[in-house]
């Protein structure tokens, strides 16, 4: 391997090493700042002080974040939202995918009911009759705004229908031989064997909800129901409101932190869920890709 | 025959609950776009009278209509160009790195941004570009003036566009890295005994086998034309920038939900969803044609 060792190679390698280092800080850096500047006193923050080390340290905002109630408040919603809207999602995607798994001989009209859910991905009433629906279903400002109209996620339905396709037939005649029904094929024997691509999709269901805002600013008109993402967004706009809300002497407060460091420490908290499953989502996603792509 | 009915009966019985919500979320929206073509008025609902085409004759006179169309356009344009030219570049230049440890360090890095909301990463953004924020203190330390990233008409597109790329560029990346790692290395070791350099292997061998995976997520990328990224865009725009910032997308959410008017925005949405389901129907006939890639 003389072509390795040669200086132009050499030369490369040290320029590529050196660009691809600084493009990865540049996705890494601007949260290492936001951590800083959430541990910051709020003088050195305005000062323009902080870079990639907290200065002044102080867990002022965050203590502010969680004692505030609005955050942790908003912060249960979103457990809930995830925890049941996941599981909301699984058990519709499982039960939706198996029979469209078949072929119409088996399951008769199934391309119609493939049909009817593929042309949900095409074409949507958009946002002013998908809101007006939410609000004659009576579900404006309960939880079930944010879980039922997005309940069966198409797109992982048939990432898990592919996978199902992909099953030997073999596992399934012999239990149907042996007198087990649809239901119990299905629970029994299909489900554990449907693992991985249950991890992928409910990685998916999991980001996505925890993720959603936009649904929460529409759905809920009692603020106090935001879940955490919609309560973030607000927050954009006016976290001086919020600590002038927050009861303490406003003058004091301000000495310990500002609207930049109170924000940064909410934002951090909330990408924490994120980072802490994020050796799953790298792996999982990639082979979710790869799932979604078998030939149906 | 008796089993292979109570069979039948099964499968229907598992699609019933997604058919269900399917509809009503989903489906009833379609006839709520009938408000399009009807001066919608909330007291008497889906029977309001009937206005015909005005609301869109209406909205298509409206020079602010007119702009958020160029805007969606140009912003969603080289969203779509950059978001495969930095990823493939990206993958290239990752692909010469010959140690795994840090090639799944850069993967890793760059992969991040991605999972997270836009509601956090508009809050770092709007903490690192504002006046007194990392990016204009940084510009300071050479002599340039802060310049306003979200605040000026002319720059707010391309940080649309550049933050973007930079939150999603991770993905690209990783579906690019997989192609290219399937990849004969035999290939290459033909090519280095013809005599041909690393630059050549690259135009010859690595581009053409890459070019499917690029073509596939090209055409992919064709449904997003109308989508410039609302998500994105609402948590970062302000009337400053309405000129150049607002698409289509957001100006629905204001007419629809902030000024109550509710039949000119679904009738926006309307052709919105019209211009998109062609677009996406295109998108999967032509991955199909030219990748084989079926997605049902």
């Amino acid at each position: 391997m003389a072509y390795e060792n040669s200086t132009g190679r050499k030369l490369f390698h040290a320029f590529n090493y050196t660009f691809l280092l600084l493009t990865s800080l540049l996705c890494v850096l601007p949260f290492v700042n936001l951590l800083a500047v959430s541990f910051s006193g709020s003088a050195a923050v305005s000062a323009g002080d902080v870079a990639f080390w907290p200065v002044d340290f102080t867990t002022s905002a965050y203590e502010f974040a969680l004692e505030g109630g609005d955050f942790l408040q908003s912060l249960w919603i979103s457990v809930q939202r995830v925890a049941i809207g996941t599981i909301v999602n699984l058990v519709l995607m499982v039960l939706t995918a198996y029979p469209l798994s078949k072929t119409k001989d088996k399951v008769s009209g199934r391309n119609i009911y493939m049909l009817f859910f593929v042309i949900t991905m095409l074409f949507n009433g958009g946002l002013i009759p998908s809101y007006l629906i939410v609000v004659k279903t009576g579900l404006i400002d309960s939880i079930w705004s944010l879980i039922l109209p997005g309940a069966l996620p198409v797109f992982s339905m048939i990432i898990l229908m592919n996978f199902l396709r992909g099953l030997p037939e073999e596992i399934e005649e012999s239990a149907t031989i042996d007198g087990a029904g649809a239901m119990q094929i299905l629970v029994r024997i299909l489900l554990p064997l449907l693992k991985p691509a249950l991890a992928t999709v409910g990685l998916f269901s999991i980001v996505g909800h925890w993720n959603s805002w936009f649904d929460g600013i529409i759905y809920m008109n009692n603020t106090s129901n935001y879940p955490l993402q919609s309560y973030l967004q607000t927050l954009l706009l006016s976290f001086e409101q919020l600590m002038m809300k927050a009861g303490r002497d406003y003058t004091q407060l301000l000495a310990m932190m500002n609207v930049r460091t109170g924000r940064a420490a909410q934002l951090f908290l909330a990408a924490i869920p994120i980072m802490l499953i994020y050796p799953f989502l790298q792996k999982y996603f990639t082979s979710g890709l790869v799932l979604g792509s078998v030939k149906g | 025959m008796l089993a292979k009915l109570k069979r039948q009966k099964s499968y229907h019985l598992m699609l019933v609950p997604g058919v269900i919500l399917t509809f009503i979320f989903s489906y009833l929206p379609f006839y709520g776009l009938i408000i399009a073509f009807q001066d919608y008025n909330p007291g008497m609902g889906f029977q309001s009278p009937w206005a015909g085409m005005e609301n869109f004759q209406h909205v298509f006179n409206q020079p602010n209509f007119l702009r958020t169309i160029w805007n969606t356009l140009y912003m969603s344009f080289f969203k779509i160009a950059l978001g495969i030219v930095v990823p493939v570049f990206f993958a290239l230049l990752l692909n010469e790195v010959a140690r795994s440890l840090f090639k799944r360090t850069f993967q890793t890095l760059v992969y991040i941004p991605n999972f997270l909301s836009w509601v956090i990463m508009a809050g770092i953004l709007i903490d690192i570009l504002g006046s007194d924020g990392f990016v204009n203190t940084l510009l300071g330390v050479f002599g340039i003036e802060p310049v306003s990233f979200l605040g000026s008409p002319s720059i707010f597109p391309w940080t649309m566009i550049v933050t973007d790329v930079w939150k999603g560029f991770g993905f690209g990346t990783v579906v690019y890295l997989a192609a290219l790692t399937s990849i004969d290395p035999g290939l290459y070791e033909a090519a280095l005994i013809d005599g041909a350099n690393r630059w050549k292997q690259t135009i010859y061998i690595t581009l053409p086998l890459l070019a499917p995976t690029i073509v596939l997520m090209s055409v992919l990328s064709l449904g997003n034309v109308l989508n410039a990224g609302f998500d994105q865009i609402f948590n970062l725009y302000s009337p400053v920038v309405y000129e150049t910032g607002d698409i289509i997308d957001t100006y629905v959410y204001r007419l629809g939900i902030q000024q109550a008017q509710y039949s000119i925005a679904t009738a926006v949405g309307l052709f919105k969803s019209v211009v998109s389901c062609i677009m996406v129907a295109l998108s999967y006939v032509l991955a199909n044609k030219v990748a084989g890639y079926r997605i049902f």
